[in-house]
């Protein structure tokens, strides 16, 4: 971010040329359209920018960049990233990854790049399913979901992501929906710019194998009674009139009618995306359709040390000190004798 | 006084320290070893432990091992049988009395021969009887005792008296070799500066030991081995793994890169780790993976981003990195990939010593999928080959298996210390800002190396992955003549690595009956064989490989100039198979062994003899 900027860029000088090959209709294309716009307002060249990629649709994502990218293998993207991270702060790294990829396969990966707070930005697309093993269950999958490998429906209880990045004590999680560019975009940005680990997961309609599948919290008649667009330091309103909203009641989240019961305006709690306590920001993240609207925006950003900072400033405390200046000075160390 | 004391000058001695894995047995021997290698003796050292910290004390599951060869003469193995044994308690004697030379001199805690003890090693009858060592210099002296009366009054908690009872054995040994005490006292002084009761308590129970030694009979003579007559120059002791951490470090300062290590613990590979976290003041960037496959994932990263990347590991952890491996040789990034091998398979034997890792190293990942594999042969050289690694990785733009094992890792010797303006340089193909047409697969016509083009590099914006690579342009090809191109490609890479290379040498004849052949951490017990063998008139070479992937171009004629051929390993035979698929026309006969031990020179000798002697 300290690097000046030649000259603007556009959204289009991060457009590859590669032909993008995802289904007519696949959700990935405006969620490339939305990096696209997001890289365009931030402050780095785009020689800076590394995205890397593990394996599934999502993953092909790297190739439909113009910046260095490393299309890695199945669920590893997160260590990938961390090492490129770790080697070079300077460079903007973003890992692109999908259900299967990030939390069946490479779970192990996914938690403990959270957990150290790698200044990396993880877009998770979350379309339920594996898409490119053509319909299976992923671990997001619904309880009871119909897939290839589970025809009576599955018998296991999904992650929610969400919840997974705050266990793993994570300090910036969002929420967007693929077919909304301009939220997707605004969190794009502002995870960058937000140091530490950023997840964004990313609800993703996969055309073919499972579509549909977060329909009845996106589809246009019902989508503003059934989401929440949170934003930092504003009451947390929604529905189509604006007259919803959430209140803590006693130790749970509860959705009110403003106007009715006494409720006012000034009763609806206000988003605090920088609380270091994660309590709220776990039941926000946790809500679901039908009892509460689905939140949507930043949940959670908090400002933390970052692990590659960590790393750098223990290098330059020890430099300081040491009496070992060269690799002669290291060879000769300790006990030696001349013979 | 000693003015009595009767004197044996010996060309090279054995002296084995055991005890219960918590009675600082390697401690013991560590500080024994220094002090020989300060005097100027030539030495290697083999410790030899369990692999569980603590096993149930007192027994020969839970003994703790620490041999050293020391010599006037080049000593080029921690010996196969003893001359002298330190043995804190039966189950030690248990442990080791077959390794025993006849006759030699064994030093007993007495005081740990009691009934539960010999109990507990699963002595029935007298030790000294069932182990038919009533011929040996059997001294029994009350250890125990002796260190309690010793620091009787100092006012340390009796954990503390009992800890030191292992000084009492070493000082007793000190003066077994005329040895002056002053390196160990010096090395408690600075280790524990805060806390002179300690150094105190050290310092009585050693000297209690030289003194006892010097008043009792019973150990004369003493045995006295002048230093050896090496090149000259400065000398410090290495053991295999710091030597490996240090020859990357050296490599990185050629290149002019940041270092970073990306591993995950596992034994006996932990130490390289250990050693590169300690080195931060030469930038290493050292990461703790949350496992194996995170390990190498990350240095693959940081190869990514333009660092000299290394992950180690083991056999076990090797299968994990596989497929990450096979990451590393379609993207053709460097990386070092460093396997101390141990016994297998599974976990094995984690503690002991193997070679049965090389064919997993050669071909042990999907596909066609090459890398140069090159193996350490002494405690001291994985420097030298660690450099070597990473410049072949640099330069060539390939992953480089580094093979070492539990053998090299943990033992050591003396190592003439070279300097740094004398190791070769390291010039990696890294394309600059403003070079024309750059297509990420292009390459040099020589070593087939594609160039290197870094993030962050203005311009030079591309992208790499796993799925196969257009030749040129490096954009995902699936067009099937491409991909055989491709195969091939990697493949000539790796193998023209062979024009960079030393040529292959031998030791000892260079024409004659009988070529040894051997690679990795058996080189010591080969060589010292081979010179025996000649001592007694055959014609024996030794054919060492340290090159293994690819070959030295000139292996096949080497081979002919031999009647007959022997490969030994500690496998059941991984590189005799290598060697007939490469060499089709020659007959390699075979010594191998899987008992998580190096050979001895004795069943060497044995083995060539019996294979000369046949039509």
């Amino acid at each position: 971010m300290e690097e000046t900027v030649a000259h603007k860029l556009s959204p289009k000088d991060f457009k590859s040329d590669q032909e993008v090959r995802w289904c007519p209709g696949c959700g990935d294309h405006a969620i490339l359209n939305a990096i696209h716009k997001a890289l365009a307002e931030l402050d780095y060249n785009r020689e800076d920018y590394a995205f890397v990629s593990g394996i599934g649709c999502s993953s092909r994502f790297p190739y439909y960049m113009n910046t260095y990218g490393f299309h890695g293998i199945h669920g590893r993207a997160s260590a990938i990233a961390t090492g490129t991270k770790v080697a070079n702060p300077r460079l903007s790294v973003w890992q692109i990854t999908g259900d299967g990829d990030a939390l069946a396969i490479g779970g192990n990966h996914f938690i403990h790049a959270v957990r150290r707070n790698v200044d990396i930005n993880i877009v998770l697309f979350n379309n339920e399913i594996y898409g490119l093993t053509k319909g299976q269950y992923s671990p997001t999958s619904k309880m009871g979901a119909v897939t290839k490998t589970s025809p009576f429906g599955t018998v296991e209880n999904p992650f929610h992501p969400g919840e997974l990045v705050i266990g793993a004590q994570g300090k910036f999680f969002a929420r967007s929906i693929d077919t909304n560019i301009q939220l997707s975009q605004e969190i794009f940005v502002e995870a960058a710019r937000s140091e530490g680990t950023s997840v964004i997961e990313i609800l993703q309609n996969c055309v073919i194998f499972n579509d549909k599948t977060h329909a009845e919290i996106t589809d246009k008649a019902h989508k503003d009674d059934r989401q929440i667009i949170l934003k930092h330091g504003e009451p947390m309103i929604f529905g189509k009139n604006r007259d919803k909203g959430l209140v803590l009641d006693g130790l749970k989240l509860k959705v009110v009618k403003i106007g009715e019961g006494g409720i006012t305006e000034k009763d609806i709690l206000v988003h605090n995306a920088t609380e270091n306590n994660p309590g709220i920001h776990l039941m926000l993240a946790n809500m679901r359709y039908p009892n509460y609207p689905v939140a949507l925006g930043v949940i959670r950003n908090v400002t933390a040390p970052t692990y590659e900072r960590a790393v750098e400033a223990q290098i330059q405390k020890v430099k300081k000190t040491s009496a070992l200046k060269c690799l002669d000075d290291l060879l000769h160390s300790g006990n030696t004798w001349e013979v | 006084m000693a003015t009595k004391r009767e004197v044996i000058e010996r060309e090279e001695v054995v002296i084995r320290f055991s005890g219960d894995s918590g009675d600082g047995m390697q401690l013991t021997g560590t500080l024994f070893s220094d002090s020989a290698a300060l005097f100027g003796n030539d030495l290697v050292t083999f410790p030899d432990y369990p692999s569980e910290i603590r096993a149930p004390h007192g027994t020969v599951g839970g003994v703790s091992g620490f041999q050293v060869h020391l010599g006037h003469t080049e000593i080029r193995t921690p010996g196969d049988y003893a001359d002298v044994l330190v043995a804190m308690n039966p189950a030690a004697l248990k442990a080791n009395a077959r390794w025993l030379k006849p006759g030699a001199t064994v030093i007993l805690d007495s005081d740990s021969f009691d009934e539960k003890g010999l109990g507990k090693a699963g002595y029935t009858i007298d030790p000294i009887e069932e182990e038919k060592l009533n011929d040996y210099n059997i001294i029994r002296v009350p250890i125990t005792t002796l260190t309690r009366q010793a620091l009787d009054g100092l006012g340390l908690d009796m954990k503390s008296v009992l800890r030191s009872k292992n000084m009492f054995a070493l000082g007793m040994v000190y003066w077994l070799f005329a040895r002056p005490l002053d390196h160990t006292i010096k090395y408690f002084e600075n280790k524990f500066k805060k806390r002179p009761l300690v150094v105190e308590a050290n310092r009585r129970v050693l000297q209690a030991g030289y003194n006892y030694a010097e008043t009792i009979e019973a150990l004369t003579p003493t045995y006295m081995v002048s230093p050896a007559e090496i090149p000259k120059g400065t000398y410090r002791n290495i053991n295999g793994n710091v030597a490996t951490a240090w020859g990357f470090i050296a490599a990185a300062e050629k290149a002019g890169l940041q270092l970073f290590i990306g591993s995950y613990p596992i034994t006996p590979a932990t130490g390289i780790l250990e050693e590169l976290s300690l080195r931060k003041e030469f930038g290493v960037k050292s990461f703790q993976a949350e496992d194996e496959i995170a390990g190498i994932c990350t240095a693959l990263g940081a190869s990514f981003a333009g660092s000299l990347a290394v992950t180690s590991t083991s056999g076990p952890g090797l299968a994990l990195k596989s497929e990450a491996i096979g990451l590393a040789v379609m993207t053709e990034l460097p990386i070092v990939i460093v396997d101390v091998q141990r016994g297998g398979p599974s976990t094995g034997l984690p503690t002991k010593t193997e070679q049965a890792d090389l064919m997993q190293a050669l071909y042990g990942r999907n596909g066609e999928c090459p890398v140069v594999v090159i193996a350490a042969s002494t405690p001291s050289n994985c420097f030298h080959y660690a450099f070597q690694a990473a410049k072949i990785a640099l330069e060539h733009m390939t992953p480089v298996l580094l093979m070492s094992d539990g053998f090299l890792a943990n033992g050591s010797e003396p190592w003439r210390i070279p300097s740094s303006k004398d190791l070769p340089s390291i010039k990696p193909p890294i394309v600059k800002e403003g070079h024309e047409n750059f297509q990420p697969y292009a390459r040099d016509p020589e070593s087939l190396a594609r160039l290197w083009a870094i993030p962050g590099t203005k311009g030079l914006e591309h992208r790499i992955g796993g799925l196969e690579k257009d030749a040129l342009k490096g954009s995902v090809s699936h067009d099937p003549l491409n991909h055989e191109k491709m195969v091939r490609t990697r493949e000539e890479k790796v193998q023209r690595v062979a024009n960079y290379i030393p040529k292959q040498e031998i030791e000892g004849d260079q024409t004659g009956d009988l070529l040894v052949i051997g690679w990795g951490g058996t080189y010591g017990h080969l060589i010292t064989a081979v010179n025996e063998m000649r001592k007694e008139g055959y014609r024996v070479g030794l054919m060492h490989l340290h090159y293994i992937k690819p070959l030295p171009e000139n292996i096949e004629t080497l081979l002919g100039r031999f009647k007959k051929k022997v490969v030994c390993e500690l496998n059941l035979g991984q590189m005799a198979g290598y060697l007939r698929m490469k060499f089709q026309d020659h007959h390699y006969h075979q010594v191998n062994k899987v008992q998580g031990l190096p050979f001895t020179v004795v069943e060497l000798i044995e083995a060539f003899s019996k294979i000369l002697n046949e039509d």
